[in-house]
């Protein structure tokens, strides 16, 4: 598909046959990007600039004069954050005893145990379809057999960050679906809530329970070259990958149990149990039937519907097993219709009922946005949650949390500027070379400019666009996200990583002590795509 | 329980019981047909696919692709690999509902048939598939049994085994009693072994073949795994065990239904079968099977909403 990858730059390439964009090098750039996508529709695409990291990590692994150790040799720093090293070349405190462990382990060692965790999550069917292909081609959701390893302090921050986080959110929600207060009082301008793709007015003054709105979040972070996490991206509506966190925990238990005692790992396999508790909060009353929608096996995201409604013992239902009766749920059981009150849904606002919404939709069930409004059921997260994660209204969420909370965010946002913001307009049409510009509702890549990777006429045409629709679109400046050291074919070489934890809120926030971190793990590409060389691996929470 | 997944269970063992009934099929004639008998090999084959309740090709058969075909080309309905990727796609969308360790079984089961039907033309031995299939079901029913609650999925997947077999069975017989005449006794011999039963039948008949001792022990005996009686009493167990966790007002229909069909063959007399014609009494217990087949989907799966709104 691409043709050889030079050494320190990289252009985009839209790859007709797979829709995908990928990366080709070009000589005369000094900026790598970095496409972070996945399986599929699982996770949202998201585009990030790498400031010249490529050009210094083609170069030899070295620190001043410091020769790195055997499996390490090829170990090369740029000037993106080191999970694992300090700038000396001296591996972090918290990443020692593995450090250690690589140091003793010959390399056919860590193949064997790379096999073993391969035939693991084949085993237990982690696996994708890759499309055009004859059947049988199924493989495994790619993943690193290294841990991403995170202090305990490091993540008393993530915790209350993302606590405060959606604490926040969720109070704007309900406020932008009943009193306004926050467009009233001009903290946010309201055309830009009510012009939000995943705004729903249908959705106004219905009462949801506890006034929680957003449920289950997925929150992107990344790490800054200092150290620091910031906020990518909240996913409100229907996130998901925990079954690999989850899974992937399972596997490195196998391969590492020794290593595990030594670092002192926190459990994250509470997971299922913590989501079943705040589902169950969201019950009315005496009654708690819950259960799964999922829009079927043929979605992506399926693996996991089963492994948690499994690990939750709820039932996993489809569109049509679920009936509508004089505004109450139901569901087609062996011994009849049974009532359903909670809806952990995982299917998007747009198909959950065809009267309410999108009428083409197969996967809903038709009356069910009825029998919610009447409150005779459930659903998590609520509907037109959405508008809390859209690209414009994401800039916001620093003011979102001052406003309602009176308090500074403890994890910061990535720079956006707005385009419907004149100053900042005028900044970014001046300069699009530096920046990247984002349609707010697309995702996948697609209406996106890399400024530093197009040709003038690109950006002329977006400025046109910009200027024809200025809500459309946001900017971001250039960004630099962390690496982790990955087993690559004998090598331990470094790899960009996210880290996206998932947040539960019911009667209280609950974040288990992980995430999952996702990885470019092929080095030319730097594609986080399953299907392009982009994987998972563990994450380690440390107890201190 | 969903009725989406009991169908789904339902179906997901009926297919592999379905796969399981081909590969013993064949491998039993496989080796039968290592032995000259009176037949040529093309009418063997034609006794083959009449006794999986195939309908003969127009063009005839040719011995060298029957095999393959029977066993690898997953295009074709049914094949061994046609049956197992049904069944795995059906227990694929109800893995909440089975054990990682079924899933486990059933997917490497898969993978193992596919590999070998990816590769049709390469020269492969299907006998090899066949006895990983073979092995492979015994063992997933091992781990079915083990690692599954038996509660009401598993009972549909009990209904859909011993449904399957209540079918298949009485068409294999049909395909050996109906020309009776023509068979000798490695005919027989292959016939129980199809069913796995020589050895079982030797404790019962001793080693002498007689032609209604064969076709008491496959249709009457209460204790051997495949005979059509067995099959019947288990699958009568499953629809009683059913209707009590799943009680509607049309339970107590099929249960009479089956209840029928089990005292029939409980108290039929091999001799008068044998007057009254085989070929007879095996098509009336077809019929009876599918139309518990067709009641239980009524009752359990595809009911009208309004009458369960009315219940």
């Amino acid at each position: 598909m691409l043709s050889s990858i030079s050494e320190c730059s990289v252009t985009v390439v839209h790859d007709i046959r797979t829709n995908d964009l990928v990366l080709a090098s070009q000589p005369g750039f000094d900026h790598g990007i970095l496409l972070l996508s996945s399986v599929a529709d699982t996770f949202p695409v998201e585009w990030l600039l790498i400031q010249s990291a490529w050009e210094s990590m083609s170069t030899p692994a070295q620190f001043g004069n410091l020769q790195m150790p055997a499996p390490f040799g090829d170990y090369a720093m740029g000037p993106a954050y080191d999970e694992m090293f300090r700038a000396n070349g001296r591996p972090r405190t918290h990443y020692r005893n593995l450090y250690t462990q690589l140091l003793n382990l010959p390399s056919e060692e860590l193949y064997r145990f790379k096999k073993e965790a391969d035939l693991s999550f084949f085993n237990q069917g982690i696996t994708f379809t890759v499309y055009g292909h004859a059947e049988g081609t199924e493989q495994i959701f790619p993943h690193d057999l290294l841990p991403r390893i995170v202090t305990s302090s490091e993540w008393a921050i993530i915790e209350r960050g993302l606590t405060q986080r959606i604490t926040a959110l969720n109070l704007f929600l309900a406020d932008v679906y009943h009193e306004r207060r926050i467009v009233k009082d001009r903290v946010i301008p309201g055309e830009i809530i009510y012009t939000c793709k995943h705004f729903r007015r249908q959705m106004q003054g219905v009462k949801v329970p506890r006034d929680v709105y957003v449920s289950v979040a997925g929150t992107d972070l990344i790490r800054m070259p200092d150290g620091r996490f910031v906020v990518l991206e909240d996913n409100l509506r229907v996130p998901s990958g925990v079954s690999y966190m989850l899974t992937s925990r399972k596997v490195m238990k196998q391969i590492f149990p020794a290593l595990f005692r030594k670092c002192g790992v926190r459990p994250i396999e509470q997971y299922s149990r913590e989501l079943l508790s705040t589902l169950r909060s969201l019950a009315p009353d005496g009654r708690s039937t819950i259960v799964l929608l999922t829009p079927g096996t043929y979605n992506s995201a399926y693996f996991e519907h089963a492994f948690l409604a499994r690990q939750m013992g709820i039932e996993l239902v489809e569109g049509r097993d679920l009936v509508v009766h004089d505004n109450t749920v139901y569901m087609r059981t062996t011994s009849g219709l049974q009532r359903v009150d909670v809806i952990y849904r995982r299917v998007d606002d747009d198909f959950v009922d065809p009267l309410a919404f999108r009428a083409d939709s197969a996967l809903g069930v038709a009356g069910l946005f009825n029998a919610y409004r009447a409150g005779n059921v459930v659903l998590a997260n609520a509907l037109g949650s959405g508008v809390a994660d859209d690209k414009a209204i994401y800039s916001y969420v620093p003011k979102i949390i001052r406003y309602y909370l009176d308090e500074d965010p403890i994890v910061d946002n990535v720079e956006t500027f707005l385009m419907t913001d004149r100053a900042q307009r005028d900044e970014v049409c001046g300069n699009l070379e530096k920046y990247v510009v984002k349609a707010v509702g697309e995702s996948g890549g697609y209406g996106m400019l890399i400024g530093p990777h197009s040709s003038r006429e690109q950006q002329a045409e977006f400025r046109e666009k910009i200027l024809a629709d200025p809500r459309n679109y946001i900017a971001q400046p250039t960004l630099t996200l962390s690496a982790a050291p990955c087993f690559m074919n004998g090598r331990i070489e470094p790899r960009h990583v996210d880290l996206r934890p998932y947040v539960l809120f019911g009667e209280k926030v609950t974040i288990v002590p992980g995430g999952l971190t996702r990885v470019a793990l092929r080095k030319g590409s730097l594609v986080v795509n399953s299907s392009q060389g982009g994987g998972s691996k563990d994450t380690w929470v440390l107890e201190n | 329980m969903l009725s989406r997944v009991a169908d789904s269970l339902y179906w997901m063992s009926r297919y592999f019981e379905r796969a399981n009934h081909c590969a013993r099929v064949l491998e039993a004639n496989h080796n039968l047909m290592l032995n000259p008998s009176k037949l040529s090999t093309e009418e063997r084959w034609l006794r083959i696919m009449a006794s999986l309740g195939i309908a003969p090709a127009a063009g005839g058969i040719d011995p060298q692709s029957a095999m393959v075909k029977l066993t690898c080309d997953a295009g074709f309905e049914s094949s061994i690999a046609f049956c197992i990727a049904v069944s795995r796609e059906n227990a694929g969308q109800v893995r909440e509902q089975i054990s990682s360790e079924m899933w486990e079984g059933l997917n490497s089961l898969y993978h193992k048939v596919t590999k070998a039907s990816a590769n049709l033309e390469a020269d492969i031995d299907p006998m090899r598939l066949v006895a990983a299939v073979r092995e492979g079901s015994y063992q997933f029913h091992g781990i079915t049994a083990a690692t599954m609650n038996h509660g009401e999925g598993w009972q549909f997947i009990q209904l859909g085994k011993y449904m399957e077999r209540s079918c298949a069975l009485p068409v294999l017989l049909d395909a050996y009693f109906s020309r009776a005449g023509e068979a000798d006794t490695l005919d027989w011999v292959g016939l129980l072994a199809s069913c796995a039963a020589f050895e079982s039948y030797c404790k019962v008949y001793t080693a002498e073949l007689r032609l209604d001792s064969v076709a008491e022990f496959l249709l009457l005996n209460p204790e051997f795994p495949y005979s059509v009686r067995y099959a019947v009493e288990r699958m009568g167990a499953a629809i009683a065990a059913i209707s009590q966790t799943s009680f509607t007002k049309a339970s107590g229909r099929i249960e009479r239904t089956a209840g029928r069909l089990r005292a029939s063959l409980a108290y039929a007399q091999i001799a008068e079968i044998m007057i009254g014609g085989v070929h007879r009494y095996l098509d009336d217990v077809i019929e009876q099977c599918e139309s518990l087949h067709a009641a239980v989907h009524m009752v359990y799966i595809d009911y009208p909403i309004q009458s369960a709104l009315e219940a």
